[in-house]
């Protein structure tokens, strides 16, 4: 840093900006506080709160709580069939919501990164991310449309003697792939442009065919940035409660059973809280190890 | 890599249903709004504007929009004060904490809606009820500015990275002092950030829905609320239908202004 040690003796503005200059200390402490007070604070402060009622009961008359502690909520998830059914089933749903979006994202993203022409890329790149503003609601009202009775799947799929899904599970895994599969193509669309191709014609070189340069060098060029929408298409389901609710029919999912342990169960809510955050956690930490969060 | 014609044609159809994938619902909704009956039968028996001018009239849907604005207006203005400080105390100093802190800002959307809800809701009544104040507009703006810094902070501390110190250095080497500096030289090169970054945290409060269900007060309905209220109400589909349409000509326009904006900060990445 340069210094400007003549400030003294000037307007009180001046002065101030003397002082903060040549102690940064203080420059940083004003820059954290009010930060600081919102985050740590207020948030972390909350949900630190609701972490330790996880440890807290409830009378079951009052449904008041009774802070004592105990560890018999998260005995319950365990061994409740039912809190064990739902948190296996959110953890299948997120993992066939990331695995489909894989699936459809991939030769999405290989067309907009490699073969649609240069010119157009950057117009491709802007139709994925549109989606993205349109509303969540509305993307999942969409599918509302879409398969309720005598909707669009049905019409579709009658010629073929078919009738739609419906809602229920399936339904669900369709809604939650729609509003998350931008933040998958958006990775792989990256890593696929920016494949050197010099790799690509030192296999075909080698005389790899192309299936062979596909598994060999691609797939293993691009998977880092699966894991990383990954990330997103996982956690993002884990958590959904709203999107169950209006296309899932009777289908539970880990936020549902919150959602209905709040007003009764405060405590046993805020343990069921504490499964996807810990199952997120654990999933960041097992797609760190492919070097996926670098390139978030 | 030499695809083989079939393998290049393949993809192309791959990449096709892809697209129509991600644009086929969102036209249905667009369509839908002209639908003249009150089920989701599909094809519409004809095409009419007359839900158009009914939404127009809806109270409700007018109210619950100028709730939503008023709440992304006042999460947007906490979020860029917030965010902007954090973003120029971790870009600028080092001191101990610092990827705690780049932490911390990130932790509110990557945590499940839910949690954040009832975290918020539960201090709120345990702190501001004995206080005298319930919940209400004010609450679901603390709410939403929770989460909404960090798309503040990620646009201006990028800015700030790519941007050395020594144009402020120059500055005050030829006079200026900390607040003239900051004036002329370091707000104009994080301006587009901050309009970026202002415009994803609008839009990302006027979207919410989850954190706002725990933290809105009797009677503060949002837009996603009342959409999500009316939603599974056979006499409100048709103006549900026009709300949603609305929604989706609306997402253009930031795309627009993203566009606008610098290339760097264009991609519109919302984490």
């Amino acid at each position: 840093m340069t210094s400007t040690a003549q400030a003294a003796g000037r307007s009180p503005v001046r002065r101030l900006a003397g002082t903060l200059h040549r102690r940064p200390r203080l420059r940083l402490s004003l820059l954290l506080t009010a930060p600081l007070l919102w985050l740590a604070v207020l948030y972390l402060g909350s949900l630190a709160v609701l972490f330790v009622s996880a440890f807290w009961t409830t009378n079951s008359f009052t449904s008041e709580v009774v802070k004592v502690w105990s560890t018999d909520n998260f005995h319950a998830l365990f061994t409740t069939p039912v809190f064990r059914q739902v948190i296996l089933r959110s953890i299948g749903v997120a993992l066939a919501v990331t695995a489909l979006s894989a699936v459809i994202a991939f030769p999405v993203a290989f067309y907009t990164a490699r073969i649609a022409k240069p010119k157009w890329r950057p117009l491709l790149v802007v139709a994925i991310l549109t989606p993205l503003w349109a509303s969540y609601l509305v993307k999942v009202y969409a599918w509302r449309l879409i398969l309720s009775q005598g909707g669009f799947a049905d019409w579709m799929l009658k010629p073929f003697g078919l009738s739609g899904p419906g809602f229920g599970l399936f339904a669900t895994i369709i809604a939650l792939t729609y509003l998350w599969l931008p933040y998958m193509i958006l990775p792989i669309h990256t890593a696929l442009e920016q494949l050197p191709a010099n790799l690509l014609d030192a296999s075909a070189d080698l005389g790899a065919r192309a299936g062979r340069t596909f598994r060999s060098v691609v797939v293993p060029m691009v998977l880092p940035s699966v894991a990383a929408g990954s990330v997103f298409t996982f956690s993002l389901s884990l958590g959904d409660y709203i999107t169950v609710q209006i296309v899932g029919g009777k289908t539970q999912l880990i936020g549902n059973l919150v959602y209905s342990n709040i007003e009764l169960n405060l405590p046993m809510a805020a343990a069921l809280g504490t499964v996807p955050v810990v199952v997120i956690v654990l999933y960041l930490l097992a797609m760190r190890r492919t070097g996926a969060l670098s390139s978030l | 890599m030499q695809l083989s014609r079939s393998a290049r044609i393949a993809l192309r159809v791959a990449a096709g249903v892809g697209f129509a994938f991600i644009y086929v619902p969102l036209a249905l909704v667009l369509v839908n709004s002209f639908n003249p009956d009150r089920s989701a039968s599909w094809p519409p028996s004809g095409l009419t504007l007359r839900w158009w001018s009914v939404a127009w009239e809806n109270e409700g849907a007018r109210a619950a929009l100028w709730v939503s604005v008023k709440a992304g207006l006042g999460a947007t203005a906490i979020a860029l004060v917030l965010g902007t400080l954090v973003a120029f105390a971790v870009a600028r100093h080092r001191f101990f904490g610092r990827d705690a802190i780049s932490f911390v800002v990130v932790l509110p959307i990557a945590l499940p809606g839910i949690v954040t809800g009832i975290a918020l809701n539960s201090a709120f009544s345990t702190v501001l009820e004995p206080l005298g104040v319930g919940l209400g507009l004010f609450t679901v703006i603390v709410g939403h500015a929770t989460f909404c810094i960090v798309v503040v902070f990620n646009n201006v501390v990028a800015r700030l990275r790519r941007t050395s110190g020594s144009y402020e250095e120059a500055a005050m080497d030829l006079g200026a002092d900390t607040f003239r500096a900051f004036a002329d030289v370091t707000f104009p090169l994080v301006r587009s950030a901050l309009l970026a970054g202002g415009l994803l945290a609008f839009a990302l409060s006027f979207d919410e829905i989850v954190v706002t269900t725990f933290t809105a007060g009797p009677g503060i309905e949002t837009l996603p609320i009342w959409i999500f209220n009316n939603m599974t109400r056979p006499q409100q589909a048709p103006v549900v239908n026009v709300v949603a349409a609305v929604l989706v000509l609306l997402s253009v326009l930031p795309i627009y202004a993203a566009q606008r904006l610098s290339a760097d900060t264009a991609s519109g990445s919302r984490v």
